[in-house]
């Protein structure tokens, strides 16, 4: 059966027809076209599929569409204002070499985001905490706390 | 990308509307809350839904709180505001511990602990703390309320004593005296996204009486386990309870009873938590599995039981 929910997604209202079946992550990539968003194991272990919902990380492979309704979802497509205004996250992810074959990086800054979100200061073992749900296969771990870590200065700078 | 075989989704606006929607659509329908254990279900083939009845939008099932001598736990309480309780760290240390290692950020600011207990699995990383703390736990069904010990919730493995239609509505601990701490360690090989080699949980309500010793190893930050022990069979600390609690143990989260004739009003040493641990070893039916072999569990049992006992008198100790 199909649902009419209405959601903000990256700043914009949305409202829609969603099915029963569907979870947030189908939505995102196969109805509203936005492939930022990664499906990896599609059981909820790799993070490559976090997206942020009410201001925290989220799961999206697991989380039913229906549960949207009402909410506020942010995807790695809300980042950047333009292509050359990145998100803080995104020019310290380049600039860190904190990419290789990219394809957690979106679930990575995602988690990240929520956690400069909710502490401006996070100390090394809060960010390693704050991305033990994002598996990395390239294992570029160190740079992406280079990363993260570098990016909490520039939020903390502009208070962002 | 794979679409569930969920054809109809309700999201109830109260316990009565979710009772009788369950009534109504029997075996055929599911209750979802944070839908961590549900979906991954669903995906795995382990259940098939037809229909999900979210318990999302019930208003005040989430909530922690402090009233009468309980603490209290609103069924769809998120592990992450779990872990951000004072309350939950001030009185109820087991459980803090084990929902900072449960499953990754993500999981647990959806996650709740109700869902955590109504899989009932002997993994199941809130049980353990929650036994060790002689919780009891609240359903509501088409007769109304009743309320039950956790220990006679849990029947196999995904199997409560939950009635088909009934609704976990509450988590209630009588609040412990300052005497007494909890810990629980849940031993894996990764720090994230993990499920127990085998969980422990352990109570523990002493009275002080000659803890210097005791008190100056722990605050040396180069002492061992085994100053540690050798400090605790030095100093003369009187048990009054330990209560002890094991994931991944049996069938079920498993409550080790009869420790009260052992410990009650005995020296806490080395020697008194042996006696407990082959207690608890014979209670216990640990298996080999690809996680972990048995008897490498029974050691671990050994082991981490003398550890928790240790951790619970640090965090007496910082209290009193």
């Amino acid at each position: 059966m199909r649902y009419t929910i209405n959601f903000r997604l990256n700043g914009e209202e949305i409202s829609m027809e969603v099915e029963a079946s569907w979870t947030l992550l189908y939505l995102l990539r196969e109805v509203l076209g936005l492939k930022g968003t990664k499906e990896g194991c599609g059981m909820g272990e790799c993070g490559a599929c976090t997206v942020q919902i009410n201001g925290k990380s989220v799961v999206s492979c697991i989380y039913p569409a229906m549960e949207v309704d009402g909410k506020e979802v942010w995807t790695i497509e809300g980042l950047a204002q333009s292509s050359e205004t990145l998100h803080p996250l995104q020019k310290a992810f380049i600039e860190h070499g904190a990419i290789q074959c990219g394809f957690c990086t979106p679930g990575m800054i995602m988690s990240a985001k929520s956690l400069l979100e909710e502490n401006p200061s996070p100390t090394e073992e809060e960010i390693r905490e704050a991305i033990g749900g994002n598996i990395c296969r390239c294992t570029g771990y160190v740079q992406i706390i280079e990363a993260i870590k570098h990016a909490a200065e520039e939020y903390h700078g502009s208070k962002k | 990308m794979m679409k569930l075989k969920v054809k109809e989704y309700f999201k109830v606006k109260s316990i009565e509307e979710a009772i009788n929607l369950k009534l109504q659509y029997g075996e055929k329908a599911m209750f979802i809350a944070g839908g961590t254990d549900v979906i991954v279900g669903l995906k795995n083939k382990k259940w098939s839904p037809e229909v999900l009845i979210s318990l999302n939008e019930i208003p005040s099932l989430s909530y922690i709180k402090e009233e009468n001598g309980y603490v209290k736990i609103g069924a769809l309480t998120t592990h992450r505001e779990i872990e951000r309780s004072s309350i939950i760290e001030k009185k109820i240390g087991a459980l803090i511990d084990a929902v900072k290692n449960l499953g990754s950020v993500q999981i647990r600011n959806v996650a709740t602990i109700g869902g955590n207990l109504c899989n009932a699995a002997p993994s199941a990383d809130t049980a353990p703390p929650l036994l060790v703390h002689n919780a009891f736990i609240t359903l509501e069904g088409k007769e109304g309320r009743r309320s039950l010990p956790l220990e006679e919730f849990f029947l196999g493995p995904g199997k409560t004593a939950k009635k088909e239609e009934e609704v976990l509505i509450e988590i209630s601990l009588p609040t412990p005296p300052k005497t007494a701490k909890s810990a629980y360690w849940k031993h894996t090989r990764r720090a994230a996204l993990e499920l127990p080699i085998i969980g422990v949980a352990v109570y523990l309500d002493v009275e002080l009486m000659e803890h210097g010793k005791l008190r100056q190893v722990f605050d040396s930050p180069d002492s061992t386990w085994d100053d540690q022990l050798r400090a605790l069979n030095e100093s003369d600390i009187l048990c009054k309870e330990l209560r002890l609690a094991l994931g991944v143990a049996a069938p079920i989260p498993l409550k080790v009873k009869e420790l009260d004739g052992i410990v009650r009003d005995k020296r806490l040493s080395e020697q008194l938590l042996s006696e407990v641990t082959d207690v608890a070893l014979q209670k216990a039916q640990v298996r080999d599995s690809w996680r972990g072999a048995a008897w490498y569990r029974k050691e671990m049992i050994k082991v981490l039981t003398k550890r928790l006992a240790l951790i619970c008198l640090r965090r007496i100790l910082k209290e009193v």
